[in-house]
Formats: structure tokens, sequence, C-alpha cells
């Protein structure tokens, strides 16, 4: 304490700050953790080996991984277009970016349906080459890959903007091609907000809910997601189920934003 | 000239990356949204606006503009106070204060549902109790309510956190030095440097509480005309294979996000300030 709080506020901006997170997210959350733990450990196990949640679980977690990776391609290529290059409607494009934030999700599932059903505007084409987009588990990942997008470019274009362009002259003195240059000196100084992205994304595509349950079917053991199953539970009112699926979904979250938290701390310490 | 050309690519190539990227944007972003206002036209302007003069429609959207109006100023008023103890003050805990800040970032909006249920459902904790005095949460206003707040809780302060914090606190010391008390100084030397940041945050905090679908659906019950959000509804529609009608009610919310993304650029555009995303 070396310094005096000048500023006036600080105990009635932290009390507030604290006594509301408190009673809308932590003491909720301690609920829904407490109400698991009461089914104690057998129903867990019981509840975690069920077929059914596990093929949930891999078509949540599977489907989510492969479109952050997608969102994570197509993001790095949206965002150097943007920042590096002038061509009309950049700002409009710019723009567009973050309709996936914006739309809401329902809106999104609907429409992204009419798109890609049997007989909607991209899916009737599919449809006649044999793919089934809406009500598969390829629905599934298009939706995700859609509401993903946009934390890829918004996590990578700041740092691609402050990306200075001295290193890139280097190497091009050095004899080396632009893309050779782009692989070895832009990509990995990319690459921390490449992780990131890719985790925003994920970690999102893992929750969501509005967007998936129009185009995915529904069907158990085959286009069923974790959150749909946890509503399934709620409505057969077994209250506890749901809260061992939902406490489950939670804990694999936060571990996930924890390890990529190190993994950045340790990506960041690297001496470049 | 040199500077440039061993830095940027041949033409070629840049076309090549711009129109894959513009392809990228097409197909993933700009057909869908106008997807929506196409499948809402497809039967023509008569069904169009029948469908948002139903009366069930019309009481979705009064319930939609209520719930976010209760919740978007609370998330305002925390995300203000948040921000303020955060960047003005260093204290014990402080980091974890932030990440905890985020946390609803990382839970299923299912789960922000759900957890209500729990707490005041008729087999939650508070469930008996709020049943001896007839009062209601869950399946009533003041769930969608708590749900929707949940939901967008970290939005202000995630908008004002960085930008409070890169403007840091000389000037509110200079003001304090000058004998302005704290009230004084928070509307006359801090609003006004945060304003568009804090307008932002509120108009993405906006756009997510009227267009919040998982964690309302699961506290709503979706009893029609009491309970359905325009998203319900809009859902409820689809579900009775009410399609144009469905796009109808979601073309308001798609034109919600329009103007929230209108705004949006045009405030970087007058302040050169890049907000920050999700």
């Amino acid at each position: 304490m070396s310094k005096r709080r000048v500023i006036p506020g600080f105990g009635l901006s932290l009390g507030f700050t604290v006594i509301y997170l408190s009673l809308l997210i932590l003491i909720p959350l301690a609920a829904l953790f407490l109400k698991a733990a009461g089914v104690g450990w057998r129903g867990w196990l019981e509840l975690l080996t069920n077929e059914r949640v596990l093929a949930a679980a891999k078509l949540t977690f599977g489907a989510s991984a492969c479109a952050a990776a997608l969102s994570t391609v197509t993001g790095l290529l949206v965002t150097w277009v943007l920042v590096r290059y002038r061509f009309p409607g950049r700002r409009l494009m710019d723009a567009m970016i973050d309709l996936p934030f914006a739309l809401p999700t329902a809106v999104a599932g609907i429409t992204l349906t009419a798109i890609y059903a049997p007989n909607g505007w991209i899916g009737a084409y599919l449809d006649r080459i044999g793919i089934k987009a809406a009500y598969s588990p390829l629905g599934i990942f298009l939706a995700l890959t859609f509401i993903g997008f946009p934390f890829v470019v918004r996590t990578m274009q700041p740092v691609l903007e402050d990306f200075t362009r001295d290193t890139e002259e280097a190497a091009a003195t050095l004899g080396a091609g632009r893309w050779t240059t782009f692989r070895r000196v832009v990509l990995p100084a990319l690459m921390p907000a490449l992780i990131t992205g890719f985790t925003l994304a994920f970690a999102r595509a893992i929750g969501e809910y509005g967007s998936v349950i129009f185009i995915s079917g529904n069907l158990p053991y085959k286009t069923e997601i974790l959150p749909l199953l946890i509503v399934s539970k709620l409505e057969e009112f077994n209250v506890p189920a749901a809260a061992v699926i939902a406490s489950g979904m939670l804990i694999i979250s936060f571990a996930l934003l924890f390890c990529i938290n190190l993994l950045q701390r340790w990506l960041n310490w690297q001496p470049r | 000239m040199s500077h440039s050309e061993v830095t940027t690519e041949s033409r070629a190539v840049r076309v090549l990356l711009i129109t894959a990227a513009g392809g990228v944007v097409t197909l993933f972003l700009l057909l869908p949204l106008m997807a929506v206002f196409i499948e809402a036209l497809r039967k023509g302007w008569e069904v169009f606006f029948e469908a948002l003069r139903d009366e069930a429609a019309l009481s979705a959207v009064k319930l939609t503009l209520t719930a976010a109006a209760i919740s978007v100023p609370m998330n305002t008023l925390f995300g203000v106070a948040a921000a303020w103890a955060v960047t003005k003050f260093r204290f014990k805990g402080r980091a974890l204060l932030i990440s905890l800040i985020d946390l609803p970032f990382a839970v299923s909006p299912v789960i922000a549902g759900l957890v209500w249920v729990l707490l005041f459902g008729s087999q939650g904790w508070f469930g008996e109790w709020l049943e001896k005095y007839d009062l209601k949460i869950i399946f009533a206003l003041p769930g969608i309510v708590i749900a929707t707040a949940f939901v967008t809780f970290p939005f202000v302060a995630r908008e004002l956190i960085p930008l409070m914090e890169s403007q840091g606190s000389d000037q509110e010391e200079a003001a304090v030095t000058l004998g302005a008390g704290g009230w004084k100084i928070f509307w006359r030397v801090t609003v006004p440097n945060i304003k568009w940041g804090l307008l932002y945050g509120i108009l993405l905090c906006n756009a997510r509480a009227m267009g919040e679908f998982g964690a309302v659906s699961v506290v709503s019950g979706h009893i029609r005309g009491e309970t359905n959000t325009l998203p319900l509804h809009v859902e409820v529609l689809y579900n009775e294979y009410q399609f144009s009608a469905a796009f109808a009610c979601a073309t308001l919310l798609a034109l919600l996000a329009l103007v929230t993304l209108g705004i949006k650029s045009a405030i970087e555009h007058f302040t050169g300030h890049v907000a920050n995303g999700h």
C-alpha cells in the first residue's frame, strides 16, 4: 500500500459488484453443483457412462472441435484480407463479421435449416449428390461454424493490425518468399491469437443450443447434443440427471479455458 | 516502392484471396441474412403483416421488450460498478474477480436457465416456500428476467474494463485534488470519456437480451400469449409448420441485429476506436 486511494467509491463499487455477481452467477452455479453432488458417486458414474449421454457428448465435442477448426482457417483468411488489403466492400465485410454475435440464435437456426434442408437453397443441390446436410451431424457442424466464426476474426484482427512489417521485410531481404515468410514468420506470431480464437469458438459451440436444435433433427444417439439432452431430462422431470450432465459439461468447459490460459501464458513467455 | 512490394503478395494472389474471403462471408453470413427476409416474404406481404399483427406475436414483442427493459439496466449498472472497481483500484483478488466476470460466457444458455429451475422450480430449493406464498418465478416474467440477466451479465463490463484501463485515472485524480465529489467526478469526468464504449456495451447486451433463446426457453414454460418471448414465438410457429409466419417474426429480430451492427460501425467510424466483439 504505497499509494493512498485518492479516488472515492471503492467500497460502494466493489461491494455492489461482489453482491450482484454472487446473487446472479455464483450462488446459482453453486446450487447446480450441490444438486449434482447429491446424486452421489454411483449416480454420476451411471449417468456419465450411459450410452445416450456418451453419444451426445461425443457429437457435441466432436462437432464443436471440427467447427472451431474450420472457423479458425476461414477466420484467418478473412482477417488477413481485411487487415492487409484495401478493396471495395471492405467496410461492409468488416461489419458483417459480427452478424452471428448480433443475430438471435433461434433465427440463425431456422434460417440455416431453410438453406441446408433437403429442399432448401443449398441443401437441394447437396441432396442431389447424396449429401444430407440438415438433420445430420453435418448440419450441426455448419451451424456451429456460423456461431464460432466471429470469435476467431475478432481475436486475430487487433494482433495482425499491430504486427509490424519489419520482420517480414527482414525475411524478404534474407531471400524468403512470401509463402515461406508467412509460414515461418507471421503464423508463429499469430499462434497465441489463433489458439485463443479457436478456444473461444470451441467453448461457445459446446454450449450452443438455439442455432443447433432446428437443423439437427434431434434423434437420440444420432443427432442429439448435450444441451438438448439436459432439456429433455428436465422435461421428464429428471432434475438430478439434468444437473449431473450440466455439471459435467461445466467442469469440462472450465478446465478447457483454464488449460488455454496456461498455454497462453507459456506461449507469451517464450523468447521471441 | 520496394518497401511495399516485398511485404505484399502479387496481384493475382491478392485477388484470389479477396475473392475467397468474399465467398466465405457471402456463403456463411450474407446468405443466411438474405434468407430470413426472402423466406418471410415467400407467401407475400399480406401473410407477412398478418403474422406480425397476430395477438400472440404482439404479446411476445411486449414481453421481450419488458424483459430487456429490466435486465439491461441491471447489467449496465453492474458493468459500470465492476469496471470502476477493477480499473480505478488495485486490490487482492482483482484478477480472480475479472475472470469471474467472464464466467457466464463459458456457461451454456441451457444451463443458465437450469440453475434457476433448481433454485425456484417446484422441485427446487425455494420451490415449496414460493408455493406457500403463491409467488411465481419459473414460468413467469421474473424467471425470464433473471435467466436473461445471467446470459447477458458480462457484456457491459467486458466493453468498459479494457477501455477504462487504457484511459487510466489521471483525470479523476486531478478532479479529486480540485475538490470534486465522487458522483460529480463520475458524471463529469468518467462518463464523457467512456460514453461510446458504454453505448456499445449496452447495445450488445440489449441485442443478446432480446434474442436470447436457450436460457429463456428453459424457464419460460412456453405459455402462448403469456410467457413466450419473440424468439420463443418464432420457435412455436416454426414447429407448427407456419414457416412464413415464423420467418416474418424472425425479420424483427434480424432487423434488431442489423441496427445493432449499423450503430456499431457508426461508432467505430466516428471514434476510430475498434470495439472488441463478444
